[in-house]
């Protein structure tokens, strides 16, 4: 199933969370809406399920509009950030709600028989009698999922689906997710602030902020082409320098990368640690300000001439010490004229 | 193309109009009816005869009497019974020793007894017929049908109520705090005046009024042991009885009308101090769902 | 674990509580119990079951039935009403339901049997279709009603304010209807409280004295309750009667609390820990 979101716009009050978005998502597709939190994500969200209405702009799923029909009637599984697991329910009688309610009747013996595929298909098989409050987080999360595929959704919607867990937990159930994902290839749509949830999960990233999408691409297009500061900032760690352009070159604290395509005049510049190299000989002359070791790598903390902090990641073999004196070099880096 | 829907938010249980109209009708009317009325009724019937017979009736001595005597109740009983709910909440609350829940229980056990139950039981204690009686008489000592009766019977009635606003809120609150003022140095008290104190006064006042307004509006249990003598062990309720039986009605609801405002202002104060945070544990009427906005930190 | 600290006070305050509720509670308790059990098995069961008691128990619990009965459909719509609708009032209206907690119950009692007396405001009206309140059961049941009545509403309304949208949310993603998430989801949720405030509710009206002996009429066999007749046994001096009616009130509170603590339980056993 297609969605398609037209200048969709979402005012709470007086905050605007949602200003003319316009998306389309794919039959089959797994796309991430990542932002940080106040940037509309979850609130697009709730608009594609029919738990919150637009006020301008409409949403289709393929062909029918879909704008005014209440969420009973939209056919989206939705997984809650908190799983919303009815707590006077077993397990089992949380995955059958949704087909004991629906208007296609089905017989005692065939909700018990696709309850029991539906947590075979989310390994929790021999836990259906259990409370929501007898089983782990991640068990819960699971049980969400099982509960909202029972009802043969056209679209699934999960809003933070692992925000609330441990990160090793995490790391498994993202990986389970994509494999459930390729198995019944259902259009499903996630929420995340997490940009490695999106970068592990998803066949597309739509990057928000403020209310509006800034980029979308996939992975690689967003991590390797980000179109503006916000992006670059908000995928990973960078440094930001600033510097001026002319002729394609930019000149940063005494050195200079080549910036081509880019206007002249002032410039910010984006380089990640694992981008920059530390030198004896040449490059944008810095000093060490501290040394910090981590299992794969050493982080240097230098200070260019201009006073300027830089963070940068090199093997762990590399030979410095605080307050040694060296060479930067930017192996790759983003520019972004100042307006 | 559709035109964008105007309402801002998906309906709820229950939106719709036809049953929320209905419900909103159906509790107005049968409050109105069954809350508002007798309101308005004890007014109506306390100025029937006019303004002079209503004055008359509230400044008889026997009514005076009665009111002296009622706030007098209410003067022993409920300072004795706050300073039972604080060190009750602060021995439930502060410390762990085995019985705590079974003191809990028996602490509410008041609320699930029948008031006449309660001046039954005490005349079995101090009556002549009881356990006490013949000494406490040798001695010369009237509890019955006297004020001591009256405030004991009043006591067992209003028993949990400063407690059972205190233990809650203190329970919640931990022992932090206290265990901090006591590493400091403070003494027992000291740690209880300035620390505790300050956090609990409102649930403590709103322990106090609600246990006031109980203790003042007694019927059962203080009839059952006053012994109803008029001008002597009449409390305020039983003389409304009283003047009720005696087929002097707009007397009746004259007397009765000074209880109602003491009911209205008990209202009153327990409104302001719940938006201080005292009583339902303070909860914020959340009746709407926060909007979603962007996500969890 | 590590031993924590104590705080001072504990013999003061477990003193004074112990002292406390053995005198005030616990003490006239017993004493009754005793009185009641002194009259031997005979004799306390040939007055606690006698047709005029057993008269005044069925008229005491089926008023206290009917009043909790109406109390939970009300008190419930009032609640749902407090915490979900929005309408001029509604401040009023919450801080009202109080009222029959403040308002001394013996001034409910004259306050409702004027209202219901064959004159009254609300008699009159209903005296032209033979229906006649006071004086019979069904003013005992308008008492308990008006007396019970905060009880369920107060119990049910923060257990509603908190219930998690998100449940709601997710029931109707599902494809529930209104009246089906109702009853398979909401109500379930509200049981416990609406078992506490029910249970409330009951032994309050079987206990309840002030507001019912002025609108009851107070005839034996027909609108005597049982509150009553223990205090008519006493004015007549018989005392041991007196204290065996008395003892039956307090053995069904008892019992009620009992039966209150295991349902609540049972209806709570989603909440427990693995």
């Amino acid at each position: 199933m297609k969605i398609r979101l037209d200048h969709v716009v979402k005012t709470f009050d007086t905050f605007r969370a949602v200003r003319d978005v316009s998306l389309e998502i794919g039959s089959g597709e797994l796309v991430a809406l990542l932002g940080p939190s106040g940037s509309g994500k979850t609130t697009i969200l709730r608009m594609v399920a029919g738990l919150e209405y637009s006020d301008a702009g409409t949403i289709h799923f393929g062909e029918q509009d879909a704008t005014a029909i209440p969420v009973r009637d939209r056919g989206v599984g939705f997984v809650f950030q908190h799983y919303a697991l009815f707590p006077h329910m077993t397990v089992a009688e949380n995955v059958a709600f949704g087909m004991k309610v629906s208007k296609v009747k089905r017989g005692r013996a065939e909700i018990d028989r696709r309850v029991g595929e539906l947590l075979d298909l989310v390994r929790l098989s021999g836990l259906g009698g259990r409370f929501p409050t007898q089983i782990s987080g991640g068990q819960r999360q699971r049980v969400a999922l099982a509960r909202a595929l029972a009802v043969d959704p056209k679209v699934l919607l999960l809003d933070e689906p692992f925000g609330a867990l441990d990160a090793n937990v995490r790391r498994e159930l993202r990986r389970w997710l994509r494999e459930i994902h390729e198995a019944l290839g259902i259009t499903t749509l996630f929420v995340t602030h997490d940009q490695e949830e999106a970068l592990d999960l998803a066949d597309r990233i739509v990057i928000l902020n403020e209310g509006r999408i800034v980029q979308q691409g996939t992975p690689e297009q967003v991590c390797r082409s980000p179109n503006s500061a916000f992006v670059t900032q908000f995928l990973g760690d960078a440094n930001r320098l600033e510097a001026s352009i002319r002729d394609g070159r930019a000149r940063i604290a005494g050195g200079e990368i080549a910036a081509p395509g880019v206007t002249d005049g002032r410039a910010e510049v984006f380089v990640r640690p694992s981008d920059l190299d530390w030198s004896d000989t040449g490059g944008i002359p810095a000093t060490v300000t501290r040394v910090i070791d981590r299992p794969e790598n050493r982080r240097i903390l230098a200070r260019l001439g201009d006073g300027t902090s830089l963070e940068l990641d090199v093997p762990p073999e590399t030979a410095v010490r605080s307050q040694d004196i060296g060479f930067v070099r930017i192996r790759r880096a983003n520019v972004f004229p100042l307006s | 193309m559709s035109t964008p829907p105007s309402r801002r938010k998906p309906p709820r249980v229950g939106d719709g109009p036809l049953i929320r109209r209905s419900l909103i009708g159906f509790v107005l009317v049968v409050g109105a009816l069954l809350v508002l009325s007798p309101l308005l009724v004890i007014f109506v019937q306390a100025f029937s005869a006019g303004t002079a017979a209503f004055k008359a009736v509230i400044l008889h001595p026997d009514t005076l009497h009665a009111i002296g005597l009622t706030v007098a109740t209410a003067l022993i009983a409920v300072p004795v019974n706050t300073a039972f709910g604080i060190a009750a909440a602060w021995a439930i609350t502060k410390f762990d020793f085995p019985g705590r829940r079974l003191l809990l229980v028996v602490i509410e056990i008041p609320f699930s007894i029948s008031p006449i139950v309660a001046g039954v039981a005490y005349l079995f204690v101090y009556g002549l017929q009881g356990l006490f009686g013949p000494a406490l008489q040798a001695a010369d000592v009237k509890i019955l049908f006297a004020l001591p009766g009256i405030v004991l019977a009043s006591m067992f009635v209003t028993a949990p109520f400063v407690a059972r606003e205190l233990i809650p809120l203190m329970q919640a609150q931990g022992r932090d705090l206290e265990e901090a003022a006591t590493s400091l140095g403070a003494s027992g008290w000291r740690t209880f005046f300035s620390v505790t104190l300050p956090n609990i006064r409102w649930a403590l006042l709103y322990g106090v009024v609600l246990c006031n307004a109980r203790v003042m509006g007694e019927f059962g249990a203080v009839s059952v042991v006053s012994g109803n003598i008029r001008g002597q062990t009449n409390t305020l309720p039983l003389h409304v009885e009283l003047l009720y039986h005696d087929y002097q009605t707009a007397g009746a609801f004259a007397a009765a009308s000074t209880l109602t405002l003491l009911a209205i202002v008990t209202i009153i104060a327990k409104v302001l101090l719940e938006r201080q945070g005292a009583g339902r544990s303070g909860r914020p009427a959340l009746a709407a769902p926060a909007p979603a906005q962007g996500s969890k930190p | 674990m590590t031993r924590r600290r104590v705080l001072p006070g504990l013999p003061l305050s477990l003193g004074i509580t112990l002292v406390y509720v053995g005198l005030i509670v616990a003490l006239p308790l017993a004493a009754l119990a005793v009185k009641a059990a002194s009259l031997g098995p005979e004799d306390y069961w040939r007055i606690v079951s006698s047709p005029r008691a057993v008269a005044s128990y069925r008229v005491t619990a089926l008023s206290a039935a009917t009043a909790t009965a109406f109390n939970l459909v009300f008190g419930l719509s009032l609640a749902w009403v407090l915490v979900r609708y929005r309408f001029p009032g509604k401040r009023l209206v919450d801080a009202i339901v109080d009222l029959p907690f403040a308002l001394p119950t013996a001034v409910a009692g004259i306050a409702l049997t004027t209202l219901f007396a064959p004159n009254g405001w609300f008699g009159s009206i209903l005296a032209p279709f033979g229906v006649k309140v006071a004086y019979t059961p069904l003013g005992i049941m308008v008492a308990m009603s008006f007396t019970s009545l905060p009880f369920i509403v107060r119990t049910v309304q923060p257990v509603l304010e908190d219930l998690d949208p998100a449940l709601e949310e997710a029931a109707q993603s599902l494809g529930g209807s209104d009246s089906e998430i109702f009853l398979r989801v909401i109500l379930p949720l509200l049981t416990p409280a609406l078992l506490a405030g029910v249970s409330l509710a009951f032994a309050r009206s079987l206990g309840e004295f002030g507001a019912i002996i002025f609108i009851a009429g107070n005839q034996p066999m027909e609108t005597e309750i049982t509150a009553l007749l223990s205090f008519i046994r006493l004015e007549e001096y018989d005392y041991q009667a007196a204290a065996a009616i008395a003892s039956v009130l307090l053995i069904t509170a008892f019992a009620m609390l009992a039966v209150t603590n295991l349902l609540q339980a049972r209806a709570l056993r989603y909440t427990g820990r693995s």
